[in-house]
């Protein structure tokens, strides 16, 4: 694929750690700057504070590969989170028929998304952008517009402090994060979920049942979207009818940052994880650098952009000895 | 092409460096200011209520020569834990929290209490973990300030409409407790009619107010959660040639003032974000240097009228 001189192999080093590079360099810059950074309960409260975003990112990645996308998360996080605490504390079922309930709630969602794309052959933006609707509008009318408080201690165990230190929702990202690799790396739907972004025409021919493979994919978004609901609920120690607003984009955000590519067919976990926690380190280290809110955001979009064209660059150069490149 | 990618590195590096001046003034600071660096969460600053606030506590802050560090939460829970999460490792003399809501900031008001960091909340309450001070202006007090006006206003009877806030946030629902109870209690002549939610917008509460209008002939006054909702009801009545209704809104906005003045608007309640944000620093000030303060620190609310509007 590649010819084998010296500068592009550099490239292609680049290509593959670009993501890593970014965050290490950001990572060197806080600790530098800022004496509170590189503590080790700093690092642990920024692993807490990624770990939601991250598990939402780990499904998007999985739609995106497939060269879709899955808006609805954030609302079915709300959703799952609402349904799961009203049942366990007003519904009386107790705190897990109330989590179960919560995911399936996830599931659902996700079969919903995997009908309209597959059988109802929606578009995944707009199939899902109206699922997002949806959820949020059955959060509201559920919950009346109002958070649900008085979760008991086995509930919001899952938002707070683990075994060794370490908080339950970065241990539940731990082994979320291994199982999506693991599916994508080692299974046959790993390889299918691929075939299908790379093209879905000659993978339905390679006799692919691509309906089933796009179907797993929002059932997997939708159970990632849910357990982040939940876990957020468990967090705040009460369901938030508004909580996971924008949730969608900084997934988005974490995936393309990781080197998943809208057009489909690229990605991977690792990747999204950096990106993950590029996003999370960089709210916490200019909070840490007390930069003002507004400049923080204008900050936030150029190291995106800047992270984004790197990796454009790279892989046009990367692509060049063989052709023009047609992304 | 090589020097592209470097130069979009060096691009890297600079957006980073425009991080380090906040950082060397932030290590400067505190020598002047006796070490005291305050950490205040606002729910919003995409609100110019609590840019108001903001600003005040800086002005207080500035002039009682202690460090303010403000973080934003948008609006969203999640943000308002981390930022809080994010002051406490930074290990602030005490937290100003304006939360986002009364249930979800009580974990990482919990969180403060470990590490030993004084709490004070900011307009909206806590409803768990301990909490020195609450600075707010009493917003079940302001309903129950709007329904006393409206009930007079309108002689103690007739059809009354309720324009109520965003479902959910504990202004809209400390608001309408207020109005409500007064109502209900001491203006038993009067019928409230319709209780319909307008989102705290004027485009919403003008098109809800014009399909209530349609639907009840008789309006005697209107009680609205902010003065959007209500400027909005107003413009829908006037388009409809509706009169003789006594319209009440909620926060004396610019707009809402000069409603008043012009006679449109019978009467607007006043909250003072300046003079909360002001009274959060002081307050956190003196009990950092050992003076006693009171659990509750109720910021004046006033009611403007044609009487009472400068």
């Amino acid at each position: 694929m590649l010819n084998g001189n010296h500068s592009s192999s550099f490239i292609s080093f680049l290509r593959r750690t670009s993501t890593y590079l970014i965050l290490l360099v950001i990572l060197v810059w806080f600790a530098l700057l800022s004496p509170e950074f590189l503590t080790v309960g700093n690092l642990l409260t920024i692993a807490l504070q990624t770990s939601l975003v991250a598990l939402v990112a780990i499904g998007m990645t999985l739609t995106i590969i497939t060269g879709g996308i899955d808006l609805s998360v954030g609302s079915v996080a709300a959703l799952s989170g609402a349904l799961a605490a009203g049942l366990a504390t007003r519904g009386g079922l107790g705190t897990y028929p109330g989590l179960l309930i919560g995911l399936l709630t996830g599931l659902g969602m996700g079969f919903l998304n995997g009908a309209m794309i597959v059988w109802g052959r929606i578009p995944p933006f707009v199939a899902t952008l109206a699922s997002m609707a949806i959820a949020r509008g059955l959060t509201l009318v559920y919950t009346q517009g109002r958070p649900i408080a008085g979760l008991d201690k086995t509930f919001t165990f899952w938002g707070g402090q683990g075994a060794l230190g370490i908080p339950v929702p970065v241990w539940v990202l731990i082994v979320v994060a291994f199982l999506a690799y693991f599916l994508l790396k080692h299974t046959p739907l790993g390889l299918h979920i691929y075939a299908v972004g790379g093209g879905e025409e000659t993978t339905r021919l390679a006799g692919v049942n691509v309906g089933l493979v796009k179907f797993s994919v929002y059932l997997i978004s939708g159970l990632c979207a849910a357990l982040s609901g939940l876990i957020l609920t468990a967090r705040l120690w009460s369901a938030q009818p508004n909580i996971g607003v924008g949730l969608e984009l900084d997934a988005i955000a974490a995936a393309v940052l990781g080197g998943t590519s809208l057009a489909g067919g690229v990605g991977g976990i690792p990747g999204t994880l950096a990106g993950a926690f590029i996003i999370g380190v960089l709210s916490n280290g200019l909070n840490l650098l007390e930069m003002p809110s507004y400049n923080q955001q204008v900050v936030k979009g150029m190291v995106f952009i800047l992270a984004v064209m790197l990796d454009y660059f790279i892989k046009q150069r990367q692509a060049k000895p063989k052709g023009n490149p047609a992304d | 092409m090589k020097r592209s990618i470097i130069y979009l590195l060096l691009a890297f590096v600079l957006v980073l460096a425009a991080c380090t001046p906040a950082a060397q003034t932030a290590t400067q600071a505190p020598q002047q200011g006796g070490e005291i660096t305050l950490g205040l969460v606002i729910s919003t600053l995409n609100n110019p209520f609590f840019v108001t606030l903001r600003d005040g506590a800086q002005k207080a802050a500035d002039a009682a020569g202690v460090k303010l560090i403000v973080v934003d939460a948008q609006d969203d829970s999640a943000k308002m834990t981390a930022g809080i999460e994010d002051l406490i490792n930074k290990k602030v003399s005490a937290l100003l929290i304006n939360p986002t809501d009364s249930d979800a900031v009580v974990p990482a008001i919990q969180k403060a209490n470990e590490a030993g960091i004084p709490v004070f909340t900011v307009d909206r309450g806590s409803n768990g973990g301990t909490v020195v001070s609450h600075i707010a202006s009493d917003n079940v007090a302001g309903g129950k300030m709007a329904a006393e006006f409206l009930c007079k206003a309108i002689g103690g009877k007739g059809n009354v409409v309720e324009l109520q806030g965003i479902a959910g946030t504990s202004a809209a629902r400390d608001r309408g407790q207020g109005f409500n109870e007064y109502m209900s209690a001491s203006c038993k002549d009067a019928k409230i009619v319709a209780q319909q939610t307008a989102d705290f917008n004027r485009d919403k509460g003008l098109k809800v107010f014009e399909n209530i209008l349609q639907a009840q002939p008789e309006i005697a006054g209107v009680f609205a959660h902010n003065d959007e909702m209500i400027l909005g009801a107003i413009q829908a009545a006037e388009a409809a040639g509706r009169t003789g209704i006594v319209f009440v809104g909620f926060d004396a906005i610019d707009d809402a003032v000069q409603a008043v003045k012009d006679g449109k608007l019978a009467a607007t309640v006043a909250q003072q974000p300046a003079l909360m944000g002001q009274m959060a620093v002081e307050t956190a000030v003196k009990y950092l240097k050992g003076e006693k303060v009171d659990a509750s620190i109720p910021v004046p609310l006033n009611l403007v009228t044609k009487d009472t509007v400068k």
